[in-house]
């Protein structure tokens, strides 16, 4: 349990008082087993109450602490101490959202364009409950399984650079989990999605930078279901063309 | 004050509230649902649920072996007719999840696979991985986005119960990202909003888990029911509390002490089963609440390993391989590789009993109804009384969907048949009154007590004296303790005055919750003089049928402590007999 060192430069904005955001900086003598987000709670613990961010599972699966840490979009709570042991860190919010307050940031936007996408199992005829369930094969699963894993933590918005030059970019969480539904053997929605996949600021605004892949921290590659997406796209927009436009 | 008024209001979207929600939507799109959290759904900690949830598909079960290793895993403090009715409707609600797009994991015919879990006859665990929870979550809430009747309120803070005419009325809740109060007027309200682990300082729950509904409802009269029964689960990790599934076990994970001996056979679940042969009610499968007793008695004989986390054994997972771990239990290697610094490819994974789930909460029956008129709770907030003394694993995931359908029906012939105007000016008034408490709260000045500091002294104190095993001293000074810190709260002062995004009030706010709550764990405990499921005393270390085959009600008694009364178990077809897991299945 040898002390890691720690000088964090936090990003502190409260709209109430602060006309711009600014940098305050905390020394915090860290344990070697914790994460960056075990010294930001010291910090609210311990030395400055007022500090404002998102946390709770501290395990990687709720998705709350996404931030930028050293310039890079991570789970604070996923991040050792020890990769910055003595050395000044920079914590920010997520690139590419409003600020609501210090770490905070303003999500309205993902969660409307995660509705656009119907995420939810789309039928033309409902299976009674009675039937049982829909037989999928471990296979089948296979398909869709990684794009399943996505936690909504919003690093992979906060790394795309073209969500950062044209906010209205569905993005990559959102088309990534449109791509899970369509290539899920239960569903029969991808003509209904198409509509808003083939829209300007659907699949095609992205220019396959592979940013979201590297700052994914479920390894769910948004990058590849979104050009996965791009190809059924275009698929279903010729079968249309010629009145075959069905799934 | 913003007024919004709804039909049903539910407080909490983790898995109880979005079941819900969409129960009600699906049946009665006409009615409005006010769904207030105060977290974006999917950050709920249902997300956190791994192993699995339990119903009954396979040929090979049957829904009176589930009934029955779910009354006895509860050591009989369960309401019988509340398990035959859950065991009853888990299979339709996991089959319903199946048609919603959960991504069950699958047997090589196409039908969904199931997992032995701890106490379990048969296996009938049904599981995507590891991640089941998670899956659940997040299959719900995408669903939820389907239906335009469900208004959601997220990051908005619940304060009180608004009651009035005898009935609940409302709630009104703080809109995190301005300080802006709202009433919510609704016909019904059903409280989807958790447990209360972070109530003790070693806990797999997430920061969220504060009770804050349980309180709510406890200071509105509403009794709580068994809180002193509190879960450990066997196997956390060390530094963090991290939950690794019951499933490492159903896998064939085994549990070894400083010597790597095998220790549960010396607590009644031997005999020793053979390395990667896991057999059903044995051993590594006994109960979460016996598995956590034996390493506390290995402790007490020195067989556990020191470490600067505290003491520990091992869960030892070597012999599974590579490609059965990352094919079962992937999270489990991460989180152990991320956590701990250790593969359970290649060592064991050092672990310790870890608080996981109340088992008690808001008294609910059947019905998810509360005993106040329009009000209903589900999910781990709630004590419908299924779980009894004891869950067993992979029942709280199903409980959530069979409960939340049923108060979607319950609360919608409520507030359907309820004519009865809304008692404005008394709403209004109640309101205002929690205005004034917030403002008086925020605006405090001259305190010396830190909310970090009394948290840690409550945590502490929770866990030495009413932790696995409990003594009518250790929890006479619990109750002291807890007393005095209630006491204390009145002196907390709060250094951010922001109304944007206050977490320094909302810790305040929970702090104030997990206090009041903590009272009853422990005023509950000292009152029940035998040892049961996770209630052991060493001062009583029997099981007393004839005093205790009761639940334990604790009504609020403002800056006092609770008043306790018992309530009778419902025993449909089950005597109180003895819990057996020493080879049973064989």
């Amino acid at each position: 349990m040898s002390a890691v060192q720690l000088e964090l430069e936090i990003l502190r904005y409260d709209p109430e008082k602060d006309q711009e955001p600014h940098f305050q900086t905390y020394q915090v003598a860290c344990q070697e087993e914790w994460m960056v987000l075990d010294a930001i709670n010291h910090v609210k613990d311990e030395v400055d109450t007022t500090l404002s961010y998102r946390w709770s599972c501290h395990m990687a699966v709720c998705g709350s602490c996404g931030m930028m840490i050293d310039g890079q979009p991570k789970l604070a709570c996923k991040v050792s101490v020890k990769d910055y042991a003595n050395k000044k860190v920079r914590i920010e919010p997520l690139a590419n959202f409003p600020i609501e307050r210090d770490l905070v940031v303003v999500q309205d936007d993902f969660m409307e364009k995660l509705k656009r996408v119907k995420p939810y199992i789309i039928r033309k005829e409902e299976q009674p409950i009675e039937a049982g369930e829909y037989k999928q094969s471990p296979a089948e699963l296979k398909k869709f399984k990684q794009f399943t894993l996505c936690i909504n933590c919003l690093c992979c918005y906060a790394a795309c650079p073209e969500y950062a030059l044209t906010p209205e970019f569905m993005g990559p969480a959102a088309l990534a989990l449109a791509h899970r539904y369509n290539t899920d053997s239960r569903d029969q929605g991808l003509a209904e999605r198409h509509k808003e996949l083939s829209k300007p600021e659907g699949v095609w605004d992205c220019s396959f930078t592979d940013t979201c892949s590297i700052a994914c921290p479920k390894h769910v590659d948004p990058a590849s279901a979104l050009q996965q997406l791009k190809i059924a796209t275009t698929v279903q927009w010729y079968k249309e063309l010629i009145g075959m436009g069905d799934k | 004050m913003e007024l919004i008024k709804t039909d049903i209001a539910i407080v909490g979207a983790g898995g109880a509230g979005l079941r819900t929600a969409i129960a009600v939507a699906e049946s009665n799109p006409d009615l409005k649902v006010a769904l207030i959290s105060k977290v974006y759904p999917m950050r709920s900690h249902t997300c956190a649920a791994e192993g699995g949830a339990a119903g009954v598909i396979k040929s090979d079960d049957s829904l009176d072996l589930h009934f029955n290793d779910t009354v006895g895993g509860g050591d009989w403090l369960t309401d019988q007719d509340v398990v035959e009715y859950f065991v009853n409707e888990a299979p339709k609600e996991l089959l319903q999840l199946e048609h919603w797009g959960c991504p069950w994991s699958r047997e090589p015919n196409g039908s969904v696979g199931v997992r032995p879990f701890g106490g379990m006859k048969i296996k009938r665990t049904w599981f995507a991985a590891d991640k089941s929870g998670f899956h659940i979550l997040h299959t719900l809430f995408q669903t939820s986005l389907k239906y335009p009747s469900i208004e959601r309120f997220d990051e908005f803070f619940s304060i009180d119960l608004l009651m009035a005419d005898g009935r609940c009325q409302g709630v009104v809740a703080m809109e995190m990202k301005s300080g802006r109060l709202f009433r919510f007027q609704a016909k019904a309200v059903v409280l989807c909003s958790g447990g209360a682990g972070r109530m003790f300082p070693f806990s797999t729950n997430g920061a969220i888990k504060t009770g804050d509904g349980t309180a709510m409802a406890y200071r509105a009269g509403v009794p709580t029911k068994d809180m002193e029964f509190v879960q450990y689960h066997p196997t956390g990790l060390l530094a963090t509390g991290i939950l690794l599934t019951e499933g490492c076990r159903g896998e064939g994970g085994v549990l070894r002490n400083k010597d790597g001996y095998r220790y549960l056979q010396d607590y009644g679940m031997g005999p020793e089963t053979p390395l990667g042969e896991p057999v059903l009610k044995t051993m590594e499968l006994g109960p979460r609440d016996r598995l956590s007793q034996a390493f506390w008695h290995e402790q007490q004989k020195g067989n556990t390993i020191p470490t600067s986390w505290g003491d520990s054994t091992h869960l030892d997972m070597t012999h599974l391989g590579e490609k059965h771990i990352d094919e079962r239990l992937p999270l489990v290697r991460e989180l152990s590789i991320t956590y701990a610094g250790v593969d359970p490819v290649k060592e064991p994974v050092p672990i310790r009993p870890v608080v996981h789930y109340m088992m008690g909460g808001i008294h609910t029956n059947i019905d998810a109804e509360t005993p106040v008129p329009g009000l209903f709770a589900v999910g781990e907030c709630a004590c419908a009384s299924l779980n009894g003394a004891n869950r067993l694993g992979s029942n709280s995931l199903t409980e959530l969907l069979v409960f939340g359908k049923r108060a979607a029906t319950n609360a919608v012939e409520f507030a359907r048949n309820r004519n009865a105007e809304a008692n404005e000016s008394e709403l209004q008034e109640q309101a205002d009154k929690a205005q004034t408490k917030i403002r008086e709260l925020v605006q405090r000045s001259g305190g010396t007590e830190s909310i970090a500091g009394l948290r840690a002294e409550m945590t502490k104190s929770l866990e030495e004296g009413a932790g696995i095993y409990r003594t009518e001293e250790t929890l006479q000074k619990t109750c002291n303790t807890i007393a005095d810190l209630r006491k204390r709260y009145a002196g907390i002062e709060l250094h951010d005055k922001s109304n944007v995004f206050n977490t320094d009030l909302f810790q305040a706010l929970e702090l104030g919750n997990m206090l009041a709550l903590a009272q009853t764990v422990a005023e509950g405990a000292l009152a029940r003089k035998e040892s049961r499921g996770s209630h052991q005393r060493l001062d009583y270390e029997a099981r007393d049928d004839e005093q205790y085959l009761k639940h334990t009600l604790a009504y609020y008694q403002g800056d006092e402590a609770p008043r306790i009364d018992y309530h009778d178990v419902v025993i449909t077809k089950s005597k109180p007999g003895v819990r057996d897991y020493s080879g049973g299945a064989k």
